[in-house]
């Protein structure tokens, strides 16, 4: 039975800090279809269009009929455990560091034989498994056998919070906790166990209506913190930096306006300024700290969470300089991701569709409401996932994007 | 319709050499396998020109593959081989030389392999090993093969009883072995006690389920009848010869090898049964393994190999001699060359040249490989079967 | 024979007879920037970017970049900042004749009244009672309206904005029809971030300092400090915005000269006899 994660001790202050080490990250490139999967929290496999097949490990031909035409589609995972092991030496430092460690060899139904990290909680061989894909800390797809039904505790397993970002007993940082979806973000942390959580604030002179209420949750700290001001965030990183295990960037500058629509460029030097160079100064500043951080015991660095937007992936004209502001904002944060990857922090880019807010007044439903979009962004923590497409609009566009990119561009333009 | 495959009549397999195993080295591959060939000349008397082909095994040579190793060592041959089968390439090594000098595409066949050991060969060895290994095993930590044998260890364990003292016993007897083998790195007697109780490597598998990498080479000659008698040089003939690769793919776990789809035609090709073996190699690099080739290659039937170990001895005197010189376990795994050591061992055996103890009176002997975990199992398996030279025909 | 009023000047401020008053906020990106709707274009606060620190960008030099509106800081309104000076000649901080930079300031102490009411408007009433205490306004002087506000060093405090907007001190219209037609003043000066009062969108007109001076030509002058340095009448004002071509203001450093009395030759005299007095009164 997994035990329930205690608070761990306060940090021994005079003992070095472990630096990070990864478990081996090297892949081919069929087989990071896997991690194409599983950073979307999907489980999936080669499927052979022509016999059925399904294929593991990844590869160029299918294992039956060699035919090409292999599509990856996602699995349930269901299988039999046919072996396990406890790992007791490694010459990997990562697992090393971490040993014993249990494997298990499982049969999944759906044909394939696959090595996996085996939950405390399974049975032992013979058993009834469920096979999940989550990133690990290399940044790369690794499978993980759990029960077949949930158990207590069942997410504090110390080898699958390996994979995960779980806030519990962690510091977050949220850079924009006025609006609703930073007010919903704060309250949320709490409940799911953080021990501190700072609220950021800029323009202290606009109240946010609810804003105030925030300071009355014991695990919240008002912090003041500009994104467009260089000097605050490097003050802010000096006064809390080296405590931040998740950092949650919500800054979010929306208008919405095109090119035609507005005069000028000063709307859109807004938007980019919070968006994009908000985002360059705050990993400036913070990810160093967090890079050092990430093997540092149960409560270590562990998560960069972007509040990107849907029209990061294709433009949306009634929105135009904003989508392009999210776009830049999206590709310095596949920068930051690679920046991170060698500490095992993970880069958690969040592409909602419209929030149900003030810019997106005009935008018919369905819109996504604060409060779920911030449950979301908590589950993703506790998941295994790095792009995470919360709400229909969101779901619906990655799926037209990614079926024919060129045609949703046209959809999009045609919505004006 | 399926053609009748073609004795060995005249085909032999003479001069067992090995090249002392160290646990580690500062040269590269190319020392040890330029030392075995030197030393395969010096033995049979022959000159380098009169070498005229080569079959080469090494994990350690890389940049190079055998074709750099014809200018580094200055041969110039008509056939040339590269075998990277892992334990299986001593087996894969015979046939294919054998063919050659058969078919007189080549007179002589220097069949050769070795690696050396830097203290980190071993890591970065495993890391580069195979696709689906980089893939689909060491992101889970094992760093090599430990893993893949406990499963199958666990896996065999409970499907058919098998007991840690009945892989100890066969540990045990093959220490025994070695302490006799002047090339053996373990020195030190085993007992059941200090096996069993053995720091856990990966349950099952513990300390000395486990080989040792080191540097060395093994290697063997192999030319026709005439002219190894016209060299007065000891050999051993071919009876016959198997070889398997990704047998069974169906099976979700391994717990038989090729041998068992082979072991018929291996019999009847040399017209003998299991019951005439003398002297049994198994390839050794987890004693499962060797319990499954007791199975496959007819020694008892499937899942009774606990029982077949309980009721023998594996000495060089004992009921069922096994891995006389030590086996991998005892003497070491100098990379590729475990692939020939059970092979050589065989032939010294044979031909009344055992460094170790020799078991009296033998006349067949049995040389089993196996090898290369791709992914989750061994793919390549094979098998020979060679009598003394007045044995049975 | 050289004219030597400037070389008195120069002499006076050697002396410490004239003390230079510095009027000017500090620009950091601290200090607040005026409030518009959000769907407004907005003015930018002071932002400042390192380019190089003795470091690999620059290794023997320390230098920044900067951001910021016309109107960030302690900073000057030119009469094409508004609607009603956008055609008159001279209007922009490029075309400003540089003999406006200079002139006498008069100061108006409301520090009492703003403390008591936020919204405190200034009316043509108390410039009369200035007037009848300190004398006429001068033509072709700067009006600066003393409140304090500066002395609010909390942003929040100092912008003072709740549910209903802005609430910071300002004139009334007929206080700045006073001042421009019946004074010809130069322009009006404000500590507060605004020279309107910060409920002035309900006056009429709106705005009506905005509207006024710069609708006849004159200038503003916004988030000053230190007036209450300053004496009433006899400080003498340099504010010289930037030439930004087609400017409509910009941030300035505005600093004052203002006199100090100095002792006369015969009160050192009698300071003397003085003391030998008061010291032969205390022997007694």
């Amino acid at each position: 039975m997994t035990r329930p994660l205690v608070r761990p001790p306060r940090k021994n202050p005079i003992l070095r800090t472990r630096v990070p080490t990864l478990p081996p990250g090297g892949r081919s490139r069929v087989a990071l279809g896997l991690t194409a999967g599983a950073a979307r929290g999907r489980f999936e496999l080669q499927v052979c269009r022509d016999c059925g097949a399904v294929q593991y490990p990844p590869r160029e031909a299918c294992l039956a009929c060699l035919s090409s035409r292999l599509d990856w589609r996602e699995q349930d995972g269901a299988g039999e455990l046919l072996s396990e092991t406890l790992l007791r030496h490694s010459n990997e430092l990562f697992y090393r560091e971490r040993m014993p460690w249990r494997l298990g060899l499982v049969r999944l139904d759906c044909g394939p034989v696959v090595v996996a990290h085996l939950h405390g909680d399974c049975e032992p061989a013979p058993s009834r498994v469920r096979v999940r894909a989550a990133l690990d800390h290399a940044g790369q797809a690794a499978l993980t056998a759990i029960p077949e039904k949930d158990t207590p505790n069942m997410a504090d397993d110390r080898q699958l919070r390996e994979m995960t970002c779980d806030p519990r007993f962690r510091k977050v940082l949220i850079t924009d906790a006025k609006t609703p979806l930073g007010q919903a973000l704060a309250a949320a942390l709490a409940a799911a166990g953080a021990d501190i959580v700072w609220a950021g604030y800029a323009e202290p002179w606009k109240k946010a209506p609810g804003f105030e209420l925030l300071a009355s949750i014991p695990q919240v700290s008002l912090l003041p913190l500009d994104l467009t001001d260089s000097r605050a965030v490097k003050d802010a990183a000096g006064e809390i930096g080296g405590r931040v295990d998740i950092l949650i960037n919500t800054a979010d500058h929306h208008r919405n306006t095109g090119i035609a629509a507005r005069n000028g460029v000063e709307t859109a030097r807004a938007e980019m300024d919070v968006n994009y160079f908000g985002l360059l100064r705050l990993a400036q500043e913070f990810a160093p700290a967090m890079r050092a951080r990430g093997a540092d015991g149960q409560s270590s660095a562990v998560a960069w969470v972007n509040l990107l937007s849907i029209f990061a992936l294709s433009n949306f004209p009634p929105h135009g300089t904003y989508s392009a502001s999210k776009a830049a904002a999206l590709s310095l944060a596949q920068c930051l991701r690679a920046e991170l990857s060698g500490a095992g922090v993970r880069v958690i880019n969040v592409f909602p569709g419209p929030i149900d807010d003030e810019w997106n007044q005009l935008l018919p439903p369905p819109k996504i409401a604060p409060a779920r979009l911030a449950g979301d962004i908590v589950e993703a923590l506790r998941g295994g996932a790095e792009d995470i497409f919360p709400g229909d609009i969101a779901q619906e566009w990655l799926e037209r994007w990614r079926d024919n990119p060129k045609a949703l561009e046209r959809e999009l333009a045609a919505a004006r | 319709m399926k053609r009748p495959r073609a004795a060995y009549d005249d085909v032999v397999i003479a001069v067992p050499v090995t090249v002392p195993y160290v646990r580690h080295s500062i040269r590269g591959a190319h020392w040890f396998l330029a030392r075995a060939l030197a030393e395969l000349l010096k033995v049979s008397g022959l000159g380098k020109h009169q070498i005229d082909g080569l079959c080469v095994s090494s994990f350690t040579l890389a940049p190079d593959t055998a074709v750099g190793l014809t200018q580094h060592l200055g041969v110039t041959l008509r056939w040339l081989d590269h075998i990277p089968m892992g334990g299986a390439c001593g087996i894969v090594a015979l046939r294919r030389a054998a063919r050659a000098v058969q078919n007189g595409d080549a007179q002589a066949v220097a069949c050769i392999a070795g690696d050396t050991n830097h203290t980190d060969s071993f890591r970065l060895n495993l890391a580069t090993f195979s696709q689906f290994a980089r893939d689909a095993v060491y992101p889970y930590g094992s760093g090599g093969a430990n893993a893949s044998f406990a499963f199958l260890t666990a896996h065999y364990m409970r499907s058919y009883g098998a007991k840690p003292e009945d892989f100890g016993k066969l540990c045990v007897a093959q220490r025994d072995n070695a302490l006799q083998f002047p090339h053996a790195l373990m020195k030190k007697p085993l007992t059941l006690e200090e096996y069993l109780t053995a720091r856990p490597i990966a349950d099952p598998l513990r300390l000395f389920d486990c080989v040792m990498p080191c540097a060395g080479a093994d290697a063997f000659l192999v030319l026709s009848r005439a002219d190894a008698e016209e060299l007065g040089l000891p050999y051993a003939r071919i009876l016959s010869t198997i070889e398997r690769h990704n047998a069974f793919p169906d099976d979700p776990i391994q717990y038989r090898g090729g041998w068992a789809l082979d072991r018929d035609e291996l019999y009847a090709h040399a017209g003998i049964g299991p019951q005439d073996v003398d002297v049994l190699a198994t390839y050794d690099d987890y004693p499962v393994i060797s319990l499954m080739q007791m199975e496959d290659l007819g020694f008892c039937e499937k899942g009774q190999a606990p029982d077949f170990v309980r009721r023998h001895s594996f000495g060089v005197g004992g009921s069922f001699p096994v891995n006389t010189s030590g086996g991998q376990l005892s003497v070491g795994q100098a990379g590729a060359a475990g692939g020939f050591l059970g092979l050589v061992e065989i032939v010294r055996q044979l031909t009344g040249q055992a460094l170790g103890g020799a078991v009296a009176g033998a006349r067949t002997g049995l040389a089993s490989g196996f090898g290369m975990i791709n992914y989750d199992r061994g793919l390549c398996s094979g098998a020979a079967l060679l009598a003394a030279r007045g044995g049975p025909s | 024979m050289s004219d030597p009023v400037l070389a008195q000047l120069v002499a006076g401020l050697a002396a410490g007879r004239i003390r230079i008053v510095d009027l000017t906020q500090t620009l950091s990106p601290d200090f607040p920037q005026i409030v518009l709707p959000p769907e407004m274009g907005q003015a930018w606060p002071f932002r400042i970017e390192e380019a190089s620190r003795y470091d690999d960008r620059g290794p023997g030099w320390y230098w920044n970049n900067f951001s910021c509106s016309e109107h960030t800081g302690t900073h000057f309104d030119a009469p094409i900042h508004w609607i009603s000076g956008r055609h008159l000649p001279d209007n922009s901080t490029d075309t400003i004749p540089g003999a406006h930079f200079i002139a006498p300031a008069c100061v108006l102490d409301c520090s009492r009244q703003a403390a008591a009411d936020a919204d405190f408007l200034l009316t043509v009433d108390f410039l009369r009672r200035w007037e009848r205490q300190n004398g006429r306004i001068p033509r072709g002087a700067w009006i600066l309206m003393r409140t304090d506000w500066s002395k609010r060093t909390d942003p929040v405090e100092y912008q003072n904005l709740d549910e209903t907007g802005q609430h910071t001190p300002g004139p009334d219209p007929d206080a700045v029809r006073f001042l421009v037609d019946e004074r010809q003043v130069l322009g009006f000066g404000s500590e507060a971030i605004g020279t309107d009062a910060g409920q002035a969108f309900h006056l009429r007109p709106p705005y009506p300092c905005h509207y006024y001076m710069h609708g006849s030509g004159r200038y503003g002058l916004q988030c000053l400090t230190n007036l209450d340095l300053l004496p009433a009448t006899g400080a003498v004002v340099i504010a010289a915005p930037l030439k930004i071509k087609q400017g409509s203001g910009s941030p300035l450093r505005v600093i004052a000269l203002v006199p100090q009395p100095a002792p006369s030759p015969a009160r050192k005299k009698n300071a003397s006899k003085r003391r030998t007095v008061s010291a032969k009164k205390k022997r007694r």
